[in-house]
């Protein structure tokens, strides 16, 4: 998967009958990345940096205002829907709330095998329920639970079943919504771990959004993390996590408490100061401007573009190169 | 004498499947100044047992123990007499902020109705105080947004203003359940320092419910693990985060994503789910999913407490 310059804008109205305005909300604006086969991307940003938005754009479910989303080299939103449909046979999505996003009065058969009826309504029950019981085992249900309901799981178990729903067609590219937000510690150790095994083992490529860093790390392979709709960093898990190269990274990562009584009392807090400006009246320049403790004079005038640095890696901002940001070393 | 003291105290709902035991014979006390965390995964009884003292349960819940507040017992009062300390001397952050404001009122009306009911404060002081409060959680224009209505709001601004209901009043004890699970990190921290604040200033006791280990290391003094309704462990968060002695905590603490430490190893999890209430294992109820349980575990193992007061329901006492 290839997305290049990608934006979705949601107009607004605001006021009353006579002399409304209309605003643009920049939910997503320019993203771009490329996505291997087999490959995980963790997506991370606080509420409201777009990175919902992100994953209904890629699958094609909102219209971007601009740029491309390229599936093998076709543009999804290019095509009709019938193709389009064709094409989501191999993209799945698995959503945040498991409990809501289970339909109370099916069985667990007919959640996982309702993807195999709309895309193949002519296949028979025996290989339904063969196909069902094998993506069961799969994310660690017991196959024989096939005729209960969502009320009689945990949460976890509900969030496999999730899982299970979006393996059935066997996709090439499953995106997780902030799969692990609503779930216990333990639980959630539980779905990243499950969820790591089966990237591996059928190859998947995964974005995985997620609102905080420590999710993320043990499960990706390259992480952007995105900030009032733009990309900021995009690096290789290993760099980002010891030497971010944006300001806004290093402050999310600082601002992850650690379990550790003495390490939580020693840290530094984030360094960020003020509130997430909000998405309708964004600070010009830099994004970022308003909370940036490295603010010079031309943060506030030019939009930094998402540019590669000689490792590799792709960030946004103007002093990338002359800021050390490694984590462990004061300032 | 302890600010609050809970002895014995046990939460139950009747429901059409059978008694359900939410909180089965649970100790601790807390004193002024003092903050303790209350950790457990959804079903261990956190919540419950805090609405079981505050008289706040279902219709089909029933409380019996002791819950002594400044000596006086909570559970034999009836609700005009629980009023007087609810909302002044006790407040709670509610976990689900969408619930708990009030749809139709504006948070105006909502933040001053206690200080003005309790403390006799005028209108304008009292508003002047809320969003003062509302600046103090850094809700940004807190004038402007003091006149909306609940669902202008987001989820974390509306998170937001419920700690500053709960700290309006300048409550003795504050029962914060999951103040932070709807927000993002950054606020995370904003709030976690709100908390510390007002305990330096005011001496005020904390009750801190939540399942995010990383804050309870940060700012509580003393903490207790729940499982399945039962304490399994307390102590001082040196003990737990140091040497944690129930296998329960022990996984709990292996289970959470750490970015101070290098690994590539995946997380540890604990296996299995959460155990039904309706249907609780005999002996000791995390047996099921202990990596080290053994044949005594049929037995329920009893609360030991060591010389420093470290507290565990665990046959096993030291670490492997």
């Amino acid at each position: 998967m290839r997305v290049q310059d990608l934006a979705v804008h949601y107009k607004l109205r605001e006021g009353g009958l006579l002399g409304s305005k209309m605003h643009t909300i920049k939910a997503v604006d320019g993203v771009s990345f490329d996505l291997d086969a087999g490959e995980t991307l963790g997506v991370v940003g606080e509420s409201g940096c777009g990175k919902s938005t992100l994953a209904r754009a890629l699958l094609a479910l909102v219209k971007p205002s601009r740029g491309r989303v390229l599936w093998f080299g076709e543009d999804l939103n290019k095509l009709d829907d019938e193709d389009l449909r064709k094409k989501r046979l191999d993209m799945q999505i698995v959503f945040q709330d498991p409990l809501a996003a289970l339909n109370p009065r099916m069985t667990v058969r007919n959640i996982i095998a309702e993807p195999l009826w709309t895309f193949f309504p002519k296949i028979a029950r025996v290989q339904v329920d063969e196909r069902v019981r094998g993506v069961m085992k799969m994310v660690g249900l017991l196959p024989n639970q096939i005729n209960r309901y969502p009320h009689e799981f945990s949460a976890g178990q509900c969030q496999r079943i999730g899982i299970a729903r979006a393996l059935v067609l066997n996709p090439k590219l499953v995106i997780c919504d902030e799969p692990v937000s609503a779930l216990d510690v333990s639980i959630q150790a539980q779905i990243v771990n499950l969820l790591k095994d089966l990237q591996k083992k059928l190859n998947l490529s995964l974005v995985f959004i997620a609102h905080d860093l420590s999710v993320v790390k043990h499960i990706s392979d390259r992480v952007m993390v995105m900030y009032l709709g733009r990309a900021m960093e995009l690096s290789k898990r290993n760099r980002l996590y010891k030497q971010p190269l944006h300001p806004y990274t290093s402050a999310l990562i600082k601002a992850v408490p650690v379990p550790d009584p003495k390490l939580a009392r020693a840290a530094s807090d984030s360094g960020l100061t003020g509130d997430m400006p909000s998405p309708l009246n964004p600070p010009s320049g830099c994004v970022f401007h308003s909370r940036c403790p490295f603010l010079i004079k031309r943060c506030k005038l030019e939009v930094p573009a998402l540019r590669r640095m000689e490792n590799g890696d792709w960030v946004a901002c103007h002093r990338a190169e002359e800021l050390d940001l490694t984590i462990g070393k004061s300032g | 004498m302890a600010l609050l003291e809970i002895r014995d105290l046990d939460v139950g709902f009747d429901t059409p499947e059978g008694e359900v035991h939410a909180v089965n014979r649970l100790n601790f006390s807390i004193e002024a100044g003092v903050i303790l965390g209350l950790v457990g995964e959804s079903g261990s009884g956190k919540t419950q047992s805090v609405m079981g003292i505050l008289g706040l349960l279902a219709e089909n819940g029933h409380v019996s123990g002791q819950a002594l507040f400044k000596g006086e017992d909570l559970l034999q009062m009836n609700a005009s007499e629980l009023n007087q300390h609810r909302g002044t001397e006790i407040a709670m952050i509610f976990q689900d902020p969408m619930t708990s404001l009030n749809p139709y009122l504006r948070l105006d009306r909502q933040m001053i109705e206690v200080v003005m009911h309790h403390r006799g404060m005028k209108k304008a002081a009292a508003i002047a105080k809320a969003i003062a409060m509302l600046r103090a959680v850094n809700i940004p224009d807190p004038e402007r947004i003091i006149r909306q209505y609940p669902h202008e709001l987001s989820g974390g601004m509306r998170q937001k203003v419920m700690v500053a209901m709960g700290l309006l009043s300048e409550p003795e004890l504050l029962i914060a359940d999951e103040p932070t699970a709807a927000l993002d990190v950054t606020v995370k921290v904003q709030i976690t320092h709100l908390m510390s604040t007002l305990r330096e200033k005011t001496n005020a006791a904390i009750i801190l419910i939540s399942h995010d280990l990383g804050m309870v290391a940060g700012i509580c003094d003393r903490m207790l693990v729940m499982y399945a309704g039962e304490a399994v462990e307390c102590g001082s968060v040196e003990q737990i985060y140091y040497d944690p002695k129930h296998p329960y905590t022990q996984g709990l603490l292996n289970s959470v994503p750490r970015l101070d430490r290098p690994d590539d190893s995946g997380l540890e999890a604990i296996p299995g789910n959460p155990p039904n209430l309706l249907s609780l294992p005999v002996g000791c109820k995390f047996r099921d999913r202990c990596p080290k349980a053994f044949d005594a575990c049929s037995e329920k193992p009893p609360m030991q407490v060591d010389e420093d007061k470290h507290a565990y329901r665990c046959f096993l006492g030291a670490p492997s």
